[in-house]
């Protein structure tokens, strides 16, 4: 058997369906064997896009997602997407092509030393040089990919061993000596969170990415509901608490919501689960919650404590740590009755809920995010590009389930919501999938159009259009003066056209009526829709918490 | 409180897994001291001795780091008191007349080192020991004329029964 084959079939073995990717001369051979097999190829039109799609199919899935390219700059130009999965935990695999063996090492054409590139955003990556390597390498690629903490994972295939022959073996061992045991819930820990939990008169959750990776949201609702505990989410755990519960304050953080960003300074014990405590999630760190006892769950033992000092820790996946505490809790909590603390609770949501906005606008962000919300069905996956329209969408486009909110929140990646959506919508075809986008965003992978299209992969852009690099300006607006430099992006492209051009369906709305109408159109036509919404250029985000303040210290 | 720490790993003995290593501790920003590595007691195993300089979180967080990569089989930090902690120096000095060289002889003889080369214009001493032990040396005979110094960083085992092996 062939190297390529070899791979295939350890593809297949994986049950890997589904491959995004853009073929070149190093990987021919691996392109040649997809031909004979059942895994479906994506072709895009640039690498960055494969690895967000494969991002994507990965979050909106659980699976992992597949990403491939040739050698050199095709390699290269995976990178981004690579950090962008390492850094919101999402489990991928990457393949490329590499130069034969014998010229590594020489600058040959299209070499690039990818192993050494992808390092530190990879937390496995091997260079098989024999046929018999392949099948071992990737099932540890697999293997580690979504172990523990799920991030990328790279093999790099040099074209001489695509090409040799040898008899090779399919098994499932490991061979990797270092892979350490994923740890489990410690039963004093447990109990001693329990304690706390259970005597906090003031309990406040917070929720990140790590539930959704656990597919834990279940047991979290459950735990919020004992301990009758308000829950904000992370950017990375929108969705993981449906946001239309009594107890869901939204988002927190530097455009977090006014309540949850008030609320959580009032906790007397903290409960922040799968929740790396980012900088834009606190604010000043030191003025954090500092009255508050901080209980942090996390599967990595190096995010306990990196960034916020805490007074008691499990180290666990979210999943087996809350059902032990909820377990712990029932019978202490069952009948717990309302406090003040719901009382405060219910208000602060009231207050927050009854505020009418009184823009004399008819499109702006907040009221076309909220049409949206209530017209596609709670199941709908959205994702969002980068920038002031992912912070619109995480403040006004209310997420209900896990997995259904998918935005690159780590690393902040322009260019990723619609390849992510691409990808969404491949591991999830029943589901309808829309990428909230800005126009500065959307254009840096816009060629993805093709994809969509000719591959059958329909989803929906709503693009908040400013003409602007939106978030940018905003800062310049506030904080420099408006003094506006490199912002202004002109009336260009025509989004309609350029639509159009594709094969896809353009739209530009003019009024609420006229986007509800749209997206109508794009739940009931299953095409590739780019609905384009003009939207005031002056528009900022607000509330926001200016870089180095405490999140009560809100602007808007 | 800044302190010096040390960390002991067991790692694959494979190419490309020191730049890996390395690299994380340039990703991370810790401030590396020493390094020091070689095949430990299988041959397919190194074992790296690394000092960093930092707080306890510090230290905590470089174990945890080095841990999270596969190719690290074992990572612990050393208590300096229950650990056998050495450092190999050459120290290469100017010695142009008998009264310099016998003036290097008795610190070499002070410091329990050895004379490993000589010419007609230099010495070169080994010292092995601790780090204060090889600065203190350094910093006495610097006035001789310091020509070439290699050091080859701190490695160090437990002391007794316990250890760091693959196997426990």
């Amino acid at each position: 058997m062939s190297g390529a084959k070899a791979l295939v079939k350890a593809l297949e073995r994986e049950k890997v369906e589904t491959i995004f990717g853009l073929p070149g001369g190093a990987i021919i051979p691996v392109y040649d064997a997809l031909l004979d097999s059942n895994i479906r190829h994506v072709l895009v039109r640039h690498e960055q896009s494969a690895a967000h799609m494969a991002d994507g199919y990965a979050r909106a899935s659980g699976k992992t997602g597949v990403c491939m390219a040739t050698s050199g700059p095709g390699a290269t130009n995976l990178v981004t997407g690579l950090v962008t999965g390492q850094l919101d935990s999402s489990p991928m695999v990457a393949i490329t092509g590499q130069v034969s063996t014998p010229q590594i090492g020489l600058d040959a054409f299209q070499e690039a030393d990818i192993i050494s590139i992808a390092s530190p955003a990879t937390k496995y990556n091997h260079q098989p040089r024999s046929v018999e390597e392949i099948p071992p390498t990737v099932r540890e690629a697999f293997f580690i990919a979504s172990l523990g903490r799920p991030g990328p994972a790279l093999i790099d295939l040099p074209k001489d061993v695509q090409v040799d022959t040898a008899e090779v073996e399919f098994s499932d061992k490991i061979r990797i000596r270092g892979i350490k045991p994923i740890p489990t819930p410690d039963n004093t820990q447990i109990g001693r969170v329990a304690e706390m939990l259970s005597e906090a008169e003031k309990p406040f959750i917070l929720a990140g990415g790590g539930v959704i990776v656990a597919n834990a949201s279940h047991q979290l609702q459950n735990l919020a509901e004992l301990l009758l505990a308000p829950v904000a989410t992370s950017l990375m755990g929108k969705g993981v608490f449906p946001e239309n519960h009594p107890l869901s304050m939204g988002m927190i953080g530097m455009h977090g919501s006014k309540e949850a960003n008030q609320i959580i300074y009032d906790a007397d014990v903290l409960l922040a689960i799968g929740c790396r405590f980012s900088d834009r999630t606190t604010g000043k760190l030191d003025e954090f919650c500092p009255a508050a006892k901080v209980i942090q769950i996390d599967i990595d033992s190096t995010e306990i404590g990196k960034n916020k000092c805490i007074d008691a820790a499990i180290v666990s996946d979210a999943a087996p740590a809350l059902n032990m505490l909820n377990k712990a809790l029932v019978k202490k909590l069952k009948h717990k009755k309302k406090t003040s603390w719901s009382k405060k609770i219910k208000e602060i949501k009231e207050i927050s809920e009854n505020k009418i906005e009184n823009s004399g606008k008819e499109l702006t962000p907040p009221k076309i995010l909220r049409e949206l919300r209530r017209l596609i069905p709670d199941k709908s996956i959205v994702t969002t590009e980068v920038g002031q329209n992912q912070m619109w969408a995480s403040l006004y486009f209310k997420a209900l389930r896990p997995r259904t909110f998918i935005t690159s929140g780590g690393f902040g990646c322009m260019g990723y919501g619609f390849p992510a959506a691409i990808g969404a919508k491949a591991a999830r075809p029943d589901l309808p999938v829309f990428d909230i986008a800005g126009d500065g965003s959307f254009i840096m992978t816009e060629n993805s159009l093709a994809t969509s299209v000719l591959e059958k992969i329909p989803v929906t852009v709503v693009i908040l259009n400013n003409r602007m690099l939106g978030m940018v300006a905003q800062w310049q607006r506030l904080f420099f003066n408006r003094r506006y430099s490199a912002v202004q992006l002109g009336n260009v492209p025509d989004f309609v056209k350029l639509a159009e051009s594709y094969g896809a369906q353009g739209i530009r709305v003019g009024s609420i009526l006229e986007f509800s109408k749209a997206i109508k159109t794009s739940l009931k036509e299953e095409v590739t829709t780019v609905i384009d919404v003009p939207i005031d250029p002056e528009e900022n985000v607000l509330p926001m918490v200016p870089v180095g303040y405490s999140l009560k210290e809100v602007i808007g | 409180m800044t302190k010096t720490y040390i960390i002991s790993a067991l790692v694959e003995h494979k190419p490309g897994v020191l730049y890996k290593i390395s690299n994380m501790f340039w990703r991370r920003g810790f401030n590396i001291e020493s390094v020091a590595i070689g095949t430990a007691e299988q041959e397919d195993l190194a074992r790296i001795t690394i000092t960093i300089e930092g707080d306890e979180k510090d230290a905590e967080q470089f174990v945890g780091h080095l841990e999270k990569l596969i190719d690290v089989l074992k990572a612990t930090r050393l208590d300096p008191k229950k650990a056998v902690i050495r450092e190999l120096a050459l120290v290469k000095l100017k010695a142009k007349d008998a009264k310099m060289r016998s003036d290097i002889f008795h610190y070499v003889d002070v410091f329990r080192g050895r004379i490993v080369d000589v010419s007609p214009e230099t010495a070169t001493v080994e010292i092995v020991g601790s780090k204060d032990k090889i600065d203190a040396f350094i910093s006495l005979t610097k006035s001789f004329g310091l020509v070439e110094v290699a050091r080859t960083g701190e490695t160090a085992l437990i002391r007794g029964p316990e250890s760091v092996r693959l196997d426990e």
